[in-house]
């Protein structure tokens, strides 16, 4: 077993636990929702001891790096992100129906992977990447990153939900705003640790920590945002729906920052795009 | 105070201007990402009318308009310009006046003496349950006092006529934690400034063995001086097996009046810092020469030779004659290996090189000499030198830790009013009631063992 024969399983994984949720959501078999986190739980795994083992192949070619270094990885890795963030809010809040609108992401981020035609080799790092602040630097805006994925999810469900119905499958209105609320300020904290590990490895690499680079620029804008969605709820008549409608629009910024940035607008970052 | 009541007061220390703010800089930022920054006229003209091609047939007017708009509202250069900067400016004084209309509130919230608080209030938290007491204030006291410090909640009391009142908090500073982020975006913003006035941000390429005791500005070329000499050893590139560079490496040498003071192999991501400059590996520039250094290894004497394939150098002094004959590829892409013929006084000989690699010829027992034999380049230093950035750093670090304060932490107090019969219970938490609910509830659950509620 290599690592693309376990990423092309996960891939599956992932997309048969989308299925589970949702259907247990929408045909309201309740007791079926906990196969959904078993599958979630064993393909993140599998997608664990995966990411393992590519890190571990790159040595074997002579290239050493963690498997976080252009589109492909990162697409793996931000499925990652979202199986694992998913999994702890589902343990946390208790509720399995938020899996049918957050694992839909890490399904679709990992079949984007393998069939967006992404070179999928191990390819050695350009000078410029060698450095321990990669690691901090992806990790800390992919956890961002997978976060604001599940509160666009959130934000879905709350627009879903109809008020006036007493029982209804999903939580209560205040009940889902409460959970997009925490899982915006997750994200809030991971993107700024994301922002300035990237500062303080630009400051390393190229004596500079913030040039108003395309990608630099768009994580600012996303930041922006998400500090104005979090104040929107301070407030007066800003709440519930528009918060939801926020949360979903946030995550449109969040996706042309991680990926639109790379294909669309020319920069520092042009690696990312390989 | 009267200066609160002041509208424009309100206005700037309002969340509506703050929320105004935030969504005009996130939608400005855009179009600095859109139009390229930094060029001039003609280009934007070129720009304009490559992207206006698709949409009509003559697109020279508009492109001409939008070129002047570009210029007029300082799109080429927004983010330095006058406009976004005041934005900015609006930022910092939203935060300042908010800050300064808020805190003494919290304040008084973080300092207060709950103990005193009235009795009516305290009854009146959302949080509350009611229990029997031992019929005993002193003893039911003694008996709380001991269960919720074993809970964690270490009371102060104040014993009146009727009842006491017991309190306990947990984190009262976590109400500042939202001022700590807002302080740290100035802190940030001021470090920036000083960036940008005292700073320096430049370059310089230093052909290998050569040095420097100037850099060039990027913003306008001007030359600034170091007030010290910066040397190149020497520069290589290391490339992996397919050819693509693996890492470049300079070896450099600062020299303060003459003297030797400070030297480091730099690398990508591994920078050089000297009073205040960093001197970053940036790029480099190739030559298209040799550079072939040769040392009598008896006299130690040495000698650099930049030279072409096939030329023929001499090293006068020593009598010496040789020469690149021809130069062969390697396994790796780009990295070649030069065969040199070397004639001198005791006769001929030849070497086989790697380009970095050195060798040695002995032709008797007197001339022993060592070649090593490079492709000869200029290292690329990017060279900033920046008294602001240490600020920028404090600014994230303080947000870093006033945002885990304000979004996970909550001032969290409960309170009991005890008499010789009953007590009640209350609490509240400024953020977070559903996770403070089920803390009351814990710790009301442990009193109903000892006590019967009612």
């Amino acid at each position: 077993m290599d690592s693309s024969q376990l990423l092309g399983i996960s891939i599956f994984g992932y997309l048969l636990a989308s299925a589970i949720y949702i259907a247990a959501l929408l045909f309201r078999w309740d007791k079926a929702a906990i196969s959904g986190t078993i599958v979630t739980s064993l393909t993140l795994i599998l997608q664990t001891v995966a990411l393992g083992l590519r890190w571990q192949e790159s040595y074997q070619i002579g290239a050493g790096h963690a498997p976080l270094t252009n589109m492909f990885e990162s697409l793996v890795f931000f499925s990652w992100s979202i199986a694992a963030l998913y999994l702890l809010m589902e343990w946390k809040f208790k509720n399995r129906t938020i899996g049918a609108f957050a694992m839909p992401f890490a399904a679709f981020a990992m079949a984007y992977a393998n069939y967006g035609g992404f070179n999928q080799q191990i390819n050695p790092l350009v000078p410029a990447l060698q450095s321990n602040w990669l690691i901090a630097h992806v990790v800390t805006c992919f956890i961002g990153y997978a976060a604001f994925a599940v509160a666009c999810g959130l934000g879905i469900m709350y627009l879903l939900r109809k008020p006036e119905k007493e029982k209804s499958r999903l939580p209560a209105p205040q009940t889902i705003d409460d959970m997009n609320h925490k899982t915006m300020i997750f994200g809030f904290l991971w993107l700024t640790a994301g922002i300035i590990t990237g500062a303080i490895w630009a400051n390393s690499a190229w004596g500079t920590y913030w040039s108003w680079d395309p990608k630099e620029t768009w994580s600012l804008i996303t930041w922006f945002f998400y500090a104005a969605i979090l104040h929107a709820r301070l407030t007066r008549g800003w709440q519930g729906k528009t918060i939801a409608w926020l949360a979903i629009v946030g995550f449109l910024c969040v996706a042309f920052t991680y990926y639109g940035v790379n294909y669309l607008l020319s920069g520092l970052h042009s690696y990312g795009s390989s | 105070m009267t200066y609160k009541k002041n509208s424009l007061w309100q206005f700037l220390a309002s969340v509506k201007l703050a929320l105004f703010v935030l969504f005009l800089l996130a939608a400005s930022s855009i179009l600095g990402t859109l139009i390229p920054q930094g060029k001039g006229p003609t280009l934007y003209a070129a720009f304009y009318g490559s992207k206006l091609a698709a949409l009509m047939a003559d697109p020279g007017e508009l492109a001409n308009i939008l070129t002047r708009v570009t210029m007029l509202l300082g799109l080429d250069n927004m983010y330095h310009a006058l406009w976004f900067q005041t934005l900015i400016g609006l930022l910092a004084v939203n935060l300042i006046v908010c800050s300064i209309d808020r805190l003494p509130a919290v304040w008084l919230m973080v300092s207060m003496d709950n103990l005193s608080l009235a009795q009516g209030k305290i009854s009146k938290m959302p949080f509350k349950r009611e229990f029997s007491g031992r019929g005993n204030m002193a003893e039911t006291v003694d008996l709380l006092k001991e269960s919720l410090a074993t809970a964690g909640w270490r009371v102060a009391a104040r014993t009146g006529e009727e009842s006491t009142i017991l309190f306990s908090q947990k984190a009262p500073w976590a109400r500042l934690g939202v001022y700590v982020v807002h302080l740290s975006i100035l802190v940030i913003i001021v470090g920036a400034m000083i960036g940008s006035y005292l700073g320096f941000s430049g370059g310089v390429n230093i052909p290998e063995t050569l040095d420097s005791d100037k850099i060039y500005l990027f913003e306008d070329g001007r030359p600034v001086d170091l007030g010290f000499t910066v040397r190149c050893d020497w520069f290589s590139l290391s490339r992996y097996p397919n050819g693509a560079p693996k890492e470049y490496q300079s070896e450099l040498v600062v020299i303060e009046e003459g003297q030797e003071v400070a030297r480091k192999v730099i690398e990508v991501n591994d920078p050089l810092t000297y009073k205040g400059w960093t001197f970053y590996q940036s790029s480099y520039e190739p030559h298209n020469k040799i550079m072939v250094t040769v040392t009598n290894k008896q006299t130690g004497s040495k000698e650099r030779f930049l030279t072409t394939p096939k030329e023929p150098m001499r090293w006068q002094a020593e009598g010496l004659l040789f020469g690149i004959k021809e130069v062969l590829a390697t396994d790796t892409n780009q990295v070649y290996r030069y065969r040199l013929l070397i004639s001198g006084p005791g006769g001929q000989n030849s070497l086989l090189l790697d380009d970095n690699s050195q060798g040695q010829i002995g032709t008797d027992q007197k001339d022993g000499y060592t070649f090593h034999v490079k492709e000869f380049y200029s290292t690329g230093l990017q060279v900033s030198k920046d008294p602001g950035v240490w600020w920028v750093y404090l600014g994230c670090a303080m947000m870093l830790v006033g945002l885990t304060i304000a979004f996970f932490m909550s001032h969290q107090r409960i309170w009991l009013i005890v008499s010789d019969d009953k007590f009640i219970i209350s609490g509240t938490s400024h953020k977070n009631k559903i996770g403070f609910e089920n803390k009351f509830n814990k710790l009301t659950g442990k009193l109903s063992k000892q006590f019967e509620a009612l």
